[in-house]
């Protein structure tokens, strides 16, 4: 079972400067439960306000479900969602502070796309002699100024997810939904409406909540990643904090590469364990009961082969299996006592399949997962 | 060779396919023009003098406007109450769902017959007088079933996401259904009427049990020829034809030209 507790999460967002005090989303003992099957379970959340929050996770894994529970499109079966100190677990969507932009972007397509982006407008009854200025301001800060007369159907992709974008802003919602929102944008184009978005998230002041399984995406987009898997929230940070101290194995192995050497805790205490494995007793920080199984996890470019620094430890000698020069780094895979080890060696560094290394790490850039 | 008599046989069994169904309609239009009282060949004319007879019948143009109306507010209904019957089966998913489905679907397995009976003895137990409204009734109840199945044929998820947007971005349940269900659903909604209206124009049985003194087209040319053939009958039927056949196109037509633009828009 895994909680997510508020400290951790205190932790993961201190850094970010927009937080502010208090917590703009909280989520309490949120699950949702198919006929028996769990989609979603425990899950804990606390999110301050403007925050660019992405939801990583695996398909199948209850992101969305997640995400539609915040909307109000999907009803939980146990839990509490508050917003901005209000319980909204049991109002519709509408009358939550919240927009959604969906998936497929769900624009009108009888309607063009200036009477898209006045629909929310509309619906609120806000005085007809006052739309006009508001949509144009709405396209014009997504950067369609000029397009209002357009079918839908005359935009290009990139064009459409702007419509949508406006639209839900126009609502003006405490909370941006956004359920995998550049799914449909070919690469090229989704990194440059990454970019967009996050500098339309830092001009709105908005909180931004964001679903995708793409890791590279939540990187560059999120002041903090919520990662779910298998319908609970694993961890949740930083960027930089899940990725040099993931807290699961399933962490460190979904963002970005790790090798990893498992093993059973031999001795524990005061803050350290020495973890028995094939490739001899490793003694790291960490926490741990004796006689339980743990991994030691280590990202490809913090591996050093050749000498051994002071600080380092001494892991072992490895065997080359196949190395790859990609430019800035040879990626090169390697065998020690039939434990296969990714690493990242500087391109000065050329080493061919057979080369033995002799390779040690730094106890700071080891992590210790019981999980 | 062999090629040739392939589309020699094919073009055979079509002529003789098309000209079963259509033969008897393009001999009752040509017979209307006819100059002769008796409808035997050679054809004899063309004359207009059965269609001035026929627009200077009374009675006759009595029930075309009777029955033009029972079909335009029997349409309407059949159509609003098979898109809502739909809308909510599609979207609240009711408990026992399957059972509603099945029967809004029944009527279709009635005979009319059954309907009009049911209907005239309903009627005399509750004392009503035959009466066109009650013939609207009867088309209604007939006509459900087809304009039912249309409108949940046309409920795809699609348009499910695009209310579900309406309804974040604040749509009441009555603007969601006025602002996008219906306008995404035009089309499908305008076939439904068309078709419910073409069943109600020449449906014969129902009106003929239900209806009093005032009679429909249809019933007032089964009279008419209860007293013996008269080619003014050709002429009625010819413009029953006509009507049904241009509202036929006109549907088509809508549909199709849609599907073209919607064509359009996949190759963008």
């Amino acid at each position: 079972m895994t909680v997510v507790s508020n400290s951790d999460l205190v932790a993961g967002t201190a850094a970010v400067p927009q937080a502010s005090a208090g917590s703009h989303l909280s989520i309490r003992g949120l699950g949702k439960t198919y006929g028996g099957h769990a989609a979603l379970a425990d899950v804990e959340l606390e999110i301050g306000a403007g925050q660019y929050v992405v939801l990583l996770g695996p398909s199948g894994s209850g992101k969305t479900t997640l995400l539609s529970m915040i909307g109000g499109f999907t009803v939980p079966t146990r839990g509490r969602i508050a917003i901005g100190g209000k319980d909204v677990t049991a109002l519709p969507p509408a009358r939550r502070p919240t927009a959604t932009v969906f998936q497929d972007y769900a624009l009108f397509p009888h309607l063009t796309v200036e009477a898209n982006v006045a629909f929310p407008l509309a619906m609120r009854d806000v005085a007809r002699a006052e739309r006009p200025k508001r949509v144009a301001q709405a396209l014009d800060l997504v950067g369609l100024a000029g397009f209002g007369r357009r079918r839908i159907h005359e935009l290009s992709g990139g064009q459409r997810q702007r419509v949508a974008l406006a639209r839900a802003l126009l609502v003006e919602p405490e909370i941006l939904l956004l359920d995998e929102p550049l799914g449909a944008l070919d690469l090229h184009l989704r990194r440059q409406v990454q970019d967009e978005l996050k500098a339309l998230q830092r001009r709105t002041g908005r909180t931004f909540v964001h679903v995708t399984h793409d890791q590279e995406e939540a990187m560059v987009l999120a002041d903090l990643i919520v990662i779910v898997h298998n319908g609970r929230i694993e961890d949740a940070g930083t960027p930089q904090r899940l990725y040099q101290r993931p807290a699961t194995r399933f962490v460190a192995e979904f963002m970005g590469e790790s090798s990893l050497i498992e093993g059973r805790v031999a001795a524990a205490g005061e803050g350290r364990v020495t973890l028995e494995t094939p490739l001899g007793a490793i003694s790291l920080p960490g926490k741990a009961m004796a006689g339980a199984m743990g991994t030691i996890a280590i990202r490809p470019e913090n591996w050093l082969a050749g000498p051994r620094p002071d600080d380092a430890v001494t892991i072992g000698r490895a065997t080359v299996i196949d190395s790859v020069f990609q430019g800035a780094t040879w990626r090169v895979r390697a065998r020690c006592q039939g434990i296969e080890l990714l690493l990242r060696l500087p391109p000065d560094r050329a080493v061919s399949p057979g080369d033995s290394l002799d390779l040690s790490c730094r106890e700071r850039q080891m992590v210790f997962l019981d999980r | 060779m062999r090629q040739i008599r392939g589309i020699l046989g094919t073009g055979a069994v079509l002529a003789l396919a098309y000209g079963f169904i259509y033969l008897p309609v393009a001999v009752l239009v040509l017979f209307s023009f006819h100059e002769l009282k008796a409808p035997v060949p050679p054809f004899q004319g063309p004359t207009t003098a059965w269609y001035e007879a026929l627009f200077a019948d009374p009675k006759l143009m009595d029930a075309l406007v009777r029955s033009i109306v029972i079909a335009v507010v029997s349409g309407l209904g059949s159509t609003v109450l098979g898109f809502l019957a739909a809308f909510g089966l599609a979207r609240f998913r009711p408990p026992l769902a399957g059972l509603w489905r099945f029967l809004l679907l029944m009527p279709l397995t009635v005979a009319p017959m059954c309907v009009g009976i049911g209907l005239l003895i309903l009627a005399n137990g509750l004392a009503l007088p035959k009466s066109l409204a009650l013939v609207t009734l009867g088309h209604v109840a007939v006509n459900l079933p087809l304009a039912f199945t249309i409108c949940l044929a046309q409920m795809g998820g699609h348009q499910e996401v695009l209310e579900r947007a309406a309804r974040d971005l604040g749509a009441s349940e009555f603007r969601v259904l006025t602002r996008v269900t219906v306008p995404l659903l035009w089309p499908a909604l305008f076939a439904s009427f068309c078709l419910c209206f073409t069943f109600s124009w020449d449906e014969f049985i129902i009106s003929f049990f239900l209806s009093g003194f005032d009679v429909t087209l249809p019933v007032a040319i089964w009279e008419m020829m209860r007293a013996g053939i008269n080619p003014k009958i050709n002429a009625a039927g010819t413009i029953v034809f006509i009507l049904s056949l241009g509202l036929v196109l006109v549907g088509e037509i809508i549909l199709f030209g849609r599907r073209r633009r919607h064509d359009r828009r996949v190759e963008l």
